[in-house]
């Protein structure tokens, strides 16, 4: 086993540091949303390629085919891409309503806002 | 009649009623189904912890696909305990909201109150499932739910707020679901049941080792554990009273359950404490908890944001319990679980009628309130006694609790940082106790109204539950222990 043949969780922690990076540094609101979206997609490619068994066919039945790759993962992951979604439209729900509330979707701003209100 | 085929309809009915009630017009029609809903949960709840009490298990399979194929729900006498306090506050909070929530949320109240299922029902799917994928999933269902409730808040700074807690609650909950991936890569499995049989086989494992420390951050994220706990404060501050009542009771205390149903059941203790300095990080954590939620709380003007803090400290005292890794310290922590939810639930229905008549839960604008409102502040008052833990109250309870698993577990000096944190909690609760009833109202303020009973009958039902289990401990403590013997069957490291 060498570092090459692992190449798909190298993917995967590529993109959660990219994604995560993204959600803690930037402050704007929608390329937050954008970051957490990368982060989520790298846990999905995680389940995904997880489930490929080497030498595996598509998990159809069919004559002359013994070895299946697993479904399951696939299956799981349709439900968290559909959470996913149903996250970033909340996310970006939000941002329209701070846009309208605030006047900007910038953390500084918003910080500054904040502080106002509360005096 | 089979308890077994009903157990599920805890779930179901909320989360069924949930598009029903976002389709009905007007105010009175959602509202009263939704109770209805709240409140038939409540009653399959009860049974359920009934025949779960002495060690029972309850499972369903799901379109008859019996486990470790299909999904299951299975409940054992922690998962009941849970439950039961999930729906008891989600009836009585549904109960209170009305009035409330026709001050705070005056319009499209249909599809609030589905929310408002939608987030119950999600706790409630965490708490009976038997499938560590559905836990992922119904935590969101929840999380969601709650995000978008908690920017109902009539303050323009609830959106930040609801927004800060949609990225970090989602990061913990991705976490959680890495956490997942990694359990199924080494097992091919799901199940609680039959990971906790393939587990041990794995043996020693780095990728499982990284699987369990993923779960733990995540789970301590949504738990809102010292210093994760950023998010809690303007949440419960600026979301809408009812809505801050009901996660405040329920909400951080299902992340504890998924916290403890990972580290008991799905890896056994051995595994867990072993593999990890959790007891040492556990212990750290919540003592920091406990000081630095007190202190925080010692020098807030708001009122609810006070509160809020004060659930920071609260959860250390129920992680510190964890940390033991006794069954005494495990019940310490069940039985604060369900008694934090009591005076916790009081005290932000409190905060929630003061809000109701005043339009303000500035302390400043509480000056004098106490002889005007006698009957809220005594309500206030009696439940801060509970926060506080003076007997015969059920926070007397879980701080003896605490405490004597504390000694037993031969860590006295425990007792001392216990003590000290909880003279905090009466300088904070004194403090407004003060404000209210000692300090003259200033001349030119707002004429304030006691509340209606409508709005008094469930803070005084809370309070007197406060009470109630503070002295008859049969079913609080009782079922604390049994939750913790089911979680650690009856050994402990």
């Amino acid at each position: 086993m060498n570092i090459l043949s692992l190449f798909n969780y190298w993917a995967v922690i590529g993109l959660m540091m990219i994604g995560y990076y993204c959600v803690i540094v930037r402050g704007n609101m929608v390329k937050k949303i954008i970051g957490l979206g990368i982060f989520q997609t790298s846990v999905f490619i995680l389940f995904i390629s997880a489930g490929k068994v080497l030498g595996g066919s598509t998990p159809i039945l069919r004559d002359g085919v013994e070895i299946y790759s697993n479904p399951l993962p696939h299956v799981l992951i349709l439900t968290a891409i559909v959470v996913g979604v149903a996250t970033t439209a909340v996310g970006l729900a939000l941002a329209v309503r701070v846009q309208e509330a605030f006047g900007s979707i910038d953390d500084d701003a918003l910080d500054r806002h904040a502080t106002e209100d509360e005096a | 009649m089979n308890i077994t085929e009903f157990m599920p309809f805890a779930v179901l009915l909320p989360l069924i009623a949930a598009p029903v009630v976002a389709l009905l017009p007007g105010r009175l029609a959602p509202w009263i189904f939704a109770w209805l809903s709240a409140a038939g949960a409540l009653l399959i709840a009860a049974l359920t912890l009934i025949a779960v009490f002495d060690g029972e298990i309850l499972r369903y399979a799901f379109g008859n696909w019996p486990a470790p194929i299909g999904i299951e729900y299975r409940v054992d006498a922690a998962s009941g305990f849970v439950a039961l306090l999930i729906t008891a506050m989600a009836t009585l909070m549904l109960g209170w909201g009305r009035a409330s929530v026709n001050r705070e949320v005056p319009e499209r109240q249909g599809a609030f109150y589905a929310l408002f299922l939608l987030a119950f029902a999600g706790l409630m799917g965490i708490t009976l499932t038997g499938d560590i994928f559905n836990v992922f999933v119904f935590l969101e269902i929840s999380s969601l739910a709650t995000y978008a409730l908690i920017a109902h808040g009539r303050d323009r700074r609830a959106l930040l707020a609801a927004f800060r807690y949609l990225i970090m609650g989602t990061v913990g909950a991705t976490f959680l679901l890495i956490g997942i991936g990694f359990l199924y890569i080494m097992t091919g499995t799901l199940n609680m049941m039959d990971l906790a049989e393939r587990l041990p086989a794995v043996g020693e494992s780095r990728v499982l080792q990284v699987g369990l420390a993923f779960i733990v951050v995540g789970m301590a994220l949504k738990l809102a554990l010292f210093p994760l706990h950023l998010w809690l404060p303007n949440a419960y501050t600026f979301a809408p009273s009812v809505v801050s009542a009901f996660i405040a009771a329920t909400a951080t205390k299902v992340a504890l359950y998924v916290l403890l149903r990972f580290i008991f059941t799905v890896f056994a203790p051995e595994y867990s404490f072993t593999a990890l300095p959790l007891a040492a990080a556990f212990t750290v954590l919540a003592i920091a908890a406990m000081f630095a939620g007190s202190w925080m709380a010692l020098f807030q003007d708001n009122l609810k944001r006070l509160l809020a803090y004060s659930s920071v400290a609260q959860v250390g005292y129920m992680v510190l319990g964890v940390s033991l890794v006794t069954v005494m310290g495990l019940t310490a922590s069940f039985l604060h679980l369900f008694n934090h939810g009591l005076m916790k639930g009081a005290l932000f229905v409190a905060a929630g009628i003061i809000f109701h008549q005043t339009g303000s839960v500035k302390v400043a604008d509480m000056r004098g309130l106490g002889r005007v409102m006698p009957w809220t502040f005594t309500g206030f008052a009696l439940a801060g006694v509970s926060l506080i833990g003076i007997p015969p109250t059920a926070g007397f309870i879980s701080k003896w609790a605490l405490i004597s698993a504390a000694i037993d577990a031969d860590q006295t000096w425990m007792v001392a940082l216990i003590l000290i944190s909880s003279l905090m909690a009466l300088a904070y609760i004194a403090h407004i106790i003060e404000v209210a009833w000692m300090q003259p109202r200033p001349k030119g303020a707002p004429v304030v109204k006691e509340a209606s009973a409508e709005l008094l009958l469930p803070l005084w039902l809370l309070v007197a539950a406060n009470f109630y289990f503070g002295i008859d401990t049969r079913l609080t403590l009782g079922g604390a222990t049994a939750a913790a013997e089911a979680l650690l069957g009856g050994g402990g490291l």
